[in-house]
Protein backbone atom coordinates (compact mmCIF):
# COMPACT_ATOMS: atom_id res chain seq x y z
CA UNK A 1 0.00 0.00 0.00
CA UNK A 2 0.99 3.64 0.09
CA UNK A 3 0.18 6.92 1.32
CA UNK A 4 -1.56 9.65 -1.14
CA UNK A 5 -1.78 13.27 -0.78
CA UNK A 6 -5.15 14.58 -0.69
CA UNK A 7 -7.20 17.07 0.87
CA UNK A 8 -9.68 14.92 3.45
CA UNK A 9 -13.19 14.06 2.13
CA UNK A 10 -14.66 14.44 5.61
CA UNK A 11 -12.32 17.39 6.22
CA UNK A 12 -14.68 18.84 3.23
CA UNK A 13 -17.83 17.61 4.53
CA UNK A 14 -17.02 19.69 8.22
CA UNK A 15 -15.82 22.61 6.20
CA UNK A 16 -19.76 23.09 4.79
CA UNK A 17 -20.59 22.15 8.39
CA UNK A 18 -18.71 24.67 9.87
CA UNK A 19 -15.94 22.07 11.81
CA UNK A 20 -12.83 23.84 11.15
CA UNK A 21 -11.72 26.95 13.01
CA UNK A 22 -8.80 27.94 10.86
CA UNK A 23 -8.65 31.50 12.18
CA UNK A 24 -10.48 33.22 14.72
CA UNK A 25 -13.76 34.96 13.98
CA UNK A 26 -17.29 34.37 13.36
CA UNK A 27 -20.06 32.52 15.83
CA UNK A 28 -18.71 29.34 15.93
CA UNK A 29 -14.97 29.97 16.15
CA UNK A 30 -14.20 32.52 18.55
CA UNK A 31 -10.49 31.60 18.35
CA UNK A 32 -8.81 29.84 16.05
CA UNK A 33 -9.05 25.69 16.91
CA UNK A 34 -5.11 24.06 17.40
CA UNK A 35 -3.92 21.62 15.37
CA UNK A 36 -0.86 18.85 15.21
CA UNK A 37 1.15 16.96 12.34
CA UNK A 38 1.89 13.70 12.46
CA UNK A 39 4.07 11.55 10.60
CA UNK A 40 3.56 8.03 8.70
CA UNK A 41 5.69 5.16 7.48
CA UNK A 42 6.00 4.79 3.67
CA UNK A 43 4.16 1.41 4.14
CA UNK A 44 1.25 3.23 5.58
CA UNK A 45 -1.46 3.90 3.84
CA UNK A 46 -2.86 7.55 4.17
CA UNK A 47 -4.87 9.18 1.93
CA UNK A 48 -8.26 10.99 1.37
CA UNK A 49 -10.59 8.36 2.97
CA UNK A 50 -8.95 8.59 6.75
CA UNK A 51 -11.41 10.91 8.91
CA UNK A 52 -9.52 11.17 11.92
CA UNK A 53 -6.03 11.26 13.20
CA UNK A 54 -4.86 7.46 13.55
CA UNK A 55 -2.14 6.11 14.65
CA UNK A 56 -1.75 2.74 12.44
CA UNK A 57 0.95 3.06 10.59
CA UNK A 58 2.42 6.23 12.41
CA UNK A 59 6.32 6.15 13.01
CA UNK A 60 7.68 5.46 16.28
CA UNK A 61 11.04 6.22 17.45
CA UNK A 62 12.84 7.74 20.39
CA UNK A 63 11.92 11.22 20.54
CA UNK A 64 8.65 11.11 19.01
CA UNK A 65 5.46 11.45 20.15
CA UNK A 66 2.45 9.45 18.94
CA UNK A 67 0.23 12.24 17.37
CA UNK A 68 3.17 14.14 16.70
CA UNK A 69 4.10 17.29 17.14
CA UNK A 70 1.80 20.89 18.42
CA UNK A 71 1.82 23.26 14.86
CA UNK A 72 3.46 26.26 16.92
CA UNK A 73 2.51 29.30 15.63
CA UNK A 74 0.07 31.84 17.18
CA UNK A 75 -2.77 31.20 15.73
CA UNK A 76 -1.53 28.28 14.17
CA UNK A 77 -2.24 28.87 10.52
CA UNK A 78 -2.19 32.11 8.42
CA UNK A 79 -5.55 33.82 8.62
CA UNK A 80 -7.82 32.43 5.59
CA UNK A 81 -7.61 35.11 2.53
CA UNK A 82 -8.92 35.10 -1.29
CA UNK A 83 -6.49 36.09 -3.73
CA UNK A 84 -6.77 38.18 -6.81
CA UNK A 85 -8.23 35.25 -8.29
CA UNK A 86 -11.23 33.34 -6.76
CA UNK A 87 -8.87 30.67 -4.86
CA UNK A 88 -8.98 31.08 -1.04
CA UNK A 89 -5.81 29.56 0.64
CA UNK A 90 -3.98 29.30 4.17
CA UNK A 91 -1.02 27.72 5.38
CA UNK A 92 0.86 26.86 8.42
CA UNK A 93 2.77 30.03 10.32
CA UNK A 94 5.41 28.42 11.56
CA UNK A 95 7.36 25.44 10.17
CA UNK A 96 6.94 22.19 11.30
CA UNK A 97 10.01 20.50 13.86
CA UNK A 98 10.66 17.19 15.24
CA UNK A 99 13.63 17.65 17.42
CA UNK A 100 16.41 14.95 18.16
CA UNK A 101 14.07 11.87 16.84
CA UNK A 102 15.26 8.68 15.71
CA UNK A 103 13.24 7.01 13.27
CA UNK A 104 15.12 4.33 11.38
CA UNK A 105 11.93 3.16 9.09
CA UNK A 106 11.57 5.65 6.43
CA UNK A 107 8.32 7.71 6.07
CA UNK A 108 6.95 10.06 3.52
CA UNK A 109 4.22 11.40 4.89
CA UNK A 110 2.28 13.82 7.39
CA UNK A 111 -1.25 14.44 8.03
CA UNK A 112 -2.08 17.64 10.06
CA UNK A 113 -5.26 17.26 12.27
CA UNK A 114 -7.31 19.10 13.82
CA UNK A 115 -6.72 18.34 17.83
CA UNK A 116 -9.23 20.91 18.84
CA UNK A 117 -12.15 18.97 17.01
CA UNK A 118 -11.78 15.73 18.41
CA UNK A 119 -8.58 14.83 16.00
CA UNK A 120 -10.41 15.30 12.56
CA UNK A 121 -7.95 15.44 9.36
CA UNK A 122 -7.63 18.00 7.47
CA UNK A 123 -4.97 17.13 5.05
CA UNK A 124 -2.64 14.25 4.15
CA UNK A 125 1.24 15.70 2.50
CA UNK A 126 3.55 13.58 0.65
CA UNK A 127 7.95 13.97 0.07
CA UNK A 128 10.58 11.31 -0.27
CA UNK A 129 11.48 9.11 1.80
CA UNK A 130 13.22 10.21 5.08
CA UNK A 131 14.73 8.83 8.16
CA UNK A 132 16.14 10.35 11.11
CA UNK A 133 19.17 9.60 13.43
CA UNK A 134 19.30 11.67 16.45
CA UNK A 135 18.74 14.17 14.74
CA UNK A 136 15.76 17.09 13.39
CA UNK A 137 13.24 16.80 10.96
CA UNK A 138 11.85 20.14 9.61
CA UNK A 139 8.95 20.47 7.19
CA UNK A 140 8.83 24.32 5.81
CA UNK A 141 5.54 25.17 4.44
CA UNK A 142 5.45 26.48 0.72
CA UNK A 143 5.02 30.27 0.08
CA UNK A 144 0.83 31.17 1.58
CA UNK A 145 -0.43 32.36 -1.94
CA UNK A 146 -3.22 31.51 -3.83
CA UNK A 147 -0.48 28.75 -6.27
CA UNK A 148 1.10 27.73 -3.19
CA UNK A 149 -0.82 27.58 -0.18
CA UNK A 150 -0.93 24.72 1.93
CA UNK A 151 -4.56 24.59 1.75
CA UNK A 152 -6.53 25.94 -0.99
CA UNK A 153 -10.14 26.65 -2.61
CA UNK A 154 -10.35 26.67 -5.84
CA UNK B 1 30.24 22.48 17.05
CA UNK B 2 28.92 19.76 18.81
CA UNK B 3 26.47 16.96 17.58
CA UNK B 4 23.46 15.46 18.85
CA UNK B 5 24.87 11.46 17.61
CA UNK B 6 23.62 8.23 18.85
CA UNK B 7 26.87 8.35 21.57
CA UNK B 8 25.82 11.61 22.82
CA UNK B 9 27.23 15.10 22.20
CA UNK B 10 30.25 14.52 19.82
CA UNK B 11 32.89 17.51 18.11
CA UNK B 12 32.21 17.77 14.68
CA UNK B 13 35.46 17.54 13.56
CA UNK B 14 35.87 13.85 14.85
CA UNK B 15 33.11 13.21 12.46
CA UNK B 16 32.50 12.29 8.53
CA UNK B 17 30.12 14.83 7.10
CA UNK B 18 27.97 14.02 4.69
CA UNK B 19 25.47 16.26 2.68
CA UNK B 20 23.13 15.77 -0.01
CA UNK B 21 19.29 16.83 -1.01
CA UNK B 22 16.72 16.78 -3.75
CA UNK B 23 14.51 19.44 -5.38
CA UNK B 24 11.64 19.01 -7.49
CA UNK B 25 8.63 20.21 -8.62
CA UNK B 26 7.07 18.88 -4.77
CA UNK B 27 9.91 19.40 -3.08
CA UNK B 28 13.17 21.21 -2.06
CA UNK B 29 15.15 18.82 0.74
CA UNK B 30 18.31 18.87 2.38
CA UNK B 31 19.92 16.57 4.61
CA UNK B 32 23.20 15.88 6.57
CA UNK B 33 24.52 13.07 8.17
CA UNK B 34 27.63 12.23 10.53
CA UNK B 35 29.10 8.86 10.69
CA UNK B 36 32.02 7.99 13.30
CA UNK B 37 34.02 4.71 11.46
CA UNK B 38 31.19 3.96 8.68
CA UNK B 39 28.70 4.11 11.37
CA UNK B 40 25.84 6.64 10.78
CA UNK B 41 24.97 8.68 14.16
CA UNK B 42 23.23 11.29 13.25
CA UNK B 43 20.98 12.17 9.94
CA UNK B 44 18.51 15.59 9.84
CA UNK B 45 16.70 16.39 7.05
CA UNK B 46 15.09 19.90 6.33
CA UNK B 47 12.02 19.72 3.59
CA UNK B 48 10.30 22.86 1.98
CA UNK B 49 6.89 21.22 0.42
CA UNK B 50 6.11 22.93 -2.78
CA UNK B 51 3.20 21.51 -3.48
CA UNK B 52 -0.42 20.86 -1.96
CA UNK B 53 -3.56 19.53 -2.64
CA UNK B 54 -6.01 22.09 -3.61
CA UNK B 55 -9.97 21.28 -3.40
CA UNK B 56 -12.54 22.46 -6.08
CA UNK B 57 -15.55 24.70 -5.23
CA UNK B 58 -18.39 24.63 -7.44
CA UNK B 59 -22.06 26.09 -6.80
CA UNK B 60 -24.19 24.61 -10.16
CA UNK B 61 -26.47 26.40 -11.93
CA UNK B 62 -30.09 26.57 -10.55
CA UNK B 63 -32.65 24.67 -13.52
CA UNK B 64 -29.81 24.28 -16.13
Amino acid sequence: MANTQAMCTSFKVELLNGIHGFGAGGPAHASADSFKAALYLTSATTNAANTVFTASGEVSGAGYTTGGVDLTGSPDWIAPTAGATTTAYTTPTASIVYTTVTLTTAFNCVMIYNSTQSNKAVSVHLFGDQTITAGTFTLTMPTNNETLGLLRIV
Amino acid sequence: MLITTTKGLMEESLLEKRTGGVDNEDERTTWVEYRLGGELVHRSAHVTLKKSPAMFGVAEKIGG
